[in-house]
């Protein structure tokens, strides 16, 4: 299980932008965390795997646990080798690199080869498309194959925590489906917590067992998916449904696109 | 110019590509450190003059054999590739690149003055364990010592290629080369692949300077082997292990060819600028050279 117990996070040592959050990602469970643009979602991550640093943040205050055991403050290669990784937005593949060397790589903290081998088997039966792949240049691979090699190259480490962001980020619907039908299974194998950030919440709220909301950087409603599913405000803020169920966004779209025909 | 002779164009290009072979085990060093980590490496001349200078001073100042003097310089330039990087460049981490640079040209200066304060203003020798006598092989004639310089690098290329395009450590640093940030979210310790890199860079500092040294006899003026590496990375592509591999031999053909058949006129240097003209109409035609990445643009 992890734990964040009332993080804040500063950036430059003077940018204030998580002002007390408090996150649980329990084992066996998908656990999502919405918000809108720059809400803080990423910056959360970040202060999860250490890669905070790197960018002149810090955790300033509150404390991360894996099983009770602290992590802030942990330098990040090391956070991965205490089992959680973190696969960035925006599909991050190792371009120049073929799709087996990027899932070598993801393995970079297996000492054994056998548990490499076998990570790959495994990646390949969660993904045949990449094993057809295997020998490309990862660079060349269509979005939705890159999101399921970074996805693939992040359980090489056999992690207890996998954070997602954003895999639905940019890709077609039938491409986003079959991903997160993927992310559905990695429950299955009971020792995985999946922390989850999603734009699309109506996407995330359907595989998730439990869900947080954010807003300029503090968690302003949590809650089980279906309660947050049901809830008034985010059916309107982040399903973009109104009151009588249609989708707003649609309908202002098509609004929107009658009327620039006038104009025009 | 001597009229073309298919004999004497053969040596000299025979004699280009075992030169070749030396210029680009030492162009492998630059390469690795720029992949690994951006930083252009101006000192790498300096890094052969001094590692010379190790293995001259162990034999001669203190009566080592050529086998000690050698792991000596082998040993002490790994140790200074380490420190250079621990000391002198962790400091400068996610400083612009041209601090980076501007310490290496630092670091130049810094070891032909220390060179010459520790070992002397003089000429040094390093006695090879090789005959002088050249081999005759048909119409060619090969020193010894070219042979064998070519023979280590050889070795030591195919050695640095297995373990940076097959070994798990090769994918590591390569995945540190693309991405500092992404390699670190899977585990790596990217300041323990640079480490490792400047650590390689000092071993082909040291093979170079052994060899070169013992051919050139060690001085000052050992570095300025350094200035061959530019014209060969930029042939081959600076980001690019075969194209360090293929510059090198292009670069030691061509100013071979250039010195036997041009010397003559205009009375000696070609050499020196011949790789050079190469290396501008390489970088009008290909800046990134023949191998080196143009980035992939999709993603
Ligand atoms: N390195 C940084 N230095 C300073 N401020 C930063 C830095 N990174 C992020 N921020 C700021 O922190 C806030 C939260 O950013 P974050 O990337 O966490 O948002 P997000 O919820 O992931 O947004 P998005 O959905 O757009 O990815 C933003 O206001 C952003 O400008
Ligand atoms: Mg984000």
């Amino acid at each position: 299980m992890l734990t964040l117990n009332n993080i804040e996070v500063v950036y430059d040592h003077v940018i204030l932008v998580l002002k007390g959050v408090s996150v649980v990602a329990k084992t066996g469970q998908i656990t999502t965390l919405l918000g809108a643009n720059g809400a803080g979602k990423t910056t959360t991550l970040k202060a999860i795997s250490g890669l905070l640093n790197a960018e002149r943040g810090s955790v300033t205050k509150g404390s991360i646990e894996l099983d009770g055991v602290r992590l802030d403050h942990l330098p990040p290669h090391d956070v991965v080798r205490r089992g959680i990784v973190q696969v960035f937005e925006g599909r991050r593949v190792f371009a120049n690199l073929t799709v087996e060397e990027n899932l070598v790589a993801g393995a970079h903290i297996q000492s054994e080869l056998k548990r490499v081998r076998d990570g790959i088997a495994r990646t390949y039966e969660l993904f045949p498309l990449l094993k057809e792949r295997r020998h490309q240049r990862s660079g060349y691979l269509s979005g939705g194959e890159q999101q399921m090699l970074v996805i693939g190259r992040a359980l090489m480490s056999d992690p207890r925590v996998i954070l997602l962001d954003e895999p639905s980020l940019g890709l077609a619907p039938r491409i986003v489906e079959e991903i997160f039908v993927v992310i559905r299974r990695l429950k299955e194998s009971q020792d995985l917590a999946v922390l989850l950030v999603e734009q699309n919440a109506a996407l995330a709220l359907d595989i998730a067992d439990h869900g947080y909301v954010m807003e300029n950087g503090r968690i302003v409603l949590e809650g089980s998916a279906e309660s947050l599913a049901r809830n008034s405000d985010i059916q309107e803020f982040y399903l973009g449904l109104n009151e009588e169920g249609a989708r707003k966004s649609y309908r202002d779209a098509k609004q929107y696109r009658r009327r620039k025909r006038w104009l025009s | 110019m001597p009229e073309f002779d298919l004999q004497f164009t053969i040596a000299l290009v025979t004699n280009g590509l075992l030169i070749g072979l030396m210029y680009a085990l030492i162009a492998l060093g630059f390469v690795l450190v720029y992949k690994a980590t951006d930083a252009i490496n101006f000192a790498q001349g300096e890094f052969v003059m001094f590692a010379a200078f190790i293995c001259a001073g162990a034999a001669d100042l203190a009566g080592m054999p050529f086998w000690v003097a050698a792991a000596l310089a082998l040993a002490g330039m790994i140790a200074f590739g380490f420190g250079f990087e621990r000391v002198v460049l962790r400091p400068l981490l996610g400083r612009p690149i041209i601090a980076v640079i501007m310490a290496t040209i630092g670091i130049a200066a810094l070891l032909r003055g220390v060179a010459t304060l520790a070992f002397g203003g003089g000429t040094r020798a390093i006695a090879l364990p090789v005959d002088d006598e050249p081999l005759f092989l048909g119409p060619l004639m090969l020193p010894p010592v070219q042979l064998v310089g070519a023979a280590v690098s050889l070795v030591f290329l195919a050695a640095f290629t297995w373990l940076f395009l097959k070994s798990r450590m090769g994918v590591a640093m390569r995945a540190v080369a693309e991405s500092q940030q992404v390699a670190t979210a899977m585990g790596i310790d990217v300041r323990r692949y640079f480490a490792f890199a400047w650590a390689l860079a000092g071993v082909v500092s040291a093979l170079g300077g052994i060899v070169w040294g013992g051919m050139l006899g060690v001085d000052n003026q050992l570095a300025l082997i350094g200035l061959k590496v530019f014209p060969v990375v930029i042939l081959g592509g600076l980001d690019s292990v075969v194209g360090a591999v293929v510059g090198g031999l292009i670069v030691g053909v061509v100013e071979n060819l250039a010195a036997g058949y041009f010397d003559p006129i205009v009375g000696g240097g070609t050499k020196d600028f011949a790789p050079y003209v190469l290396m501008i109409a390489m970088l009008m035609i290909r800046p990134y050279g023949m191998f080196g990445s143009r980035r992939i643009e999709r993603v």
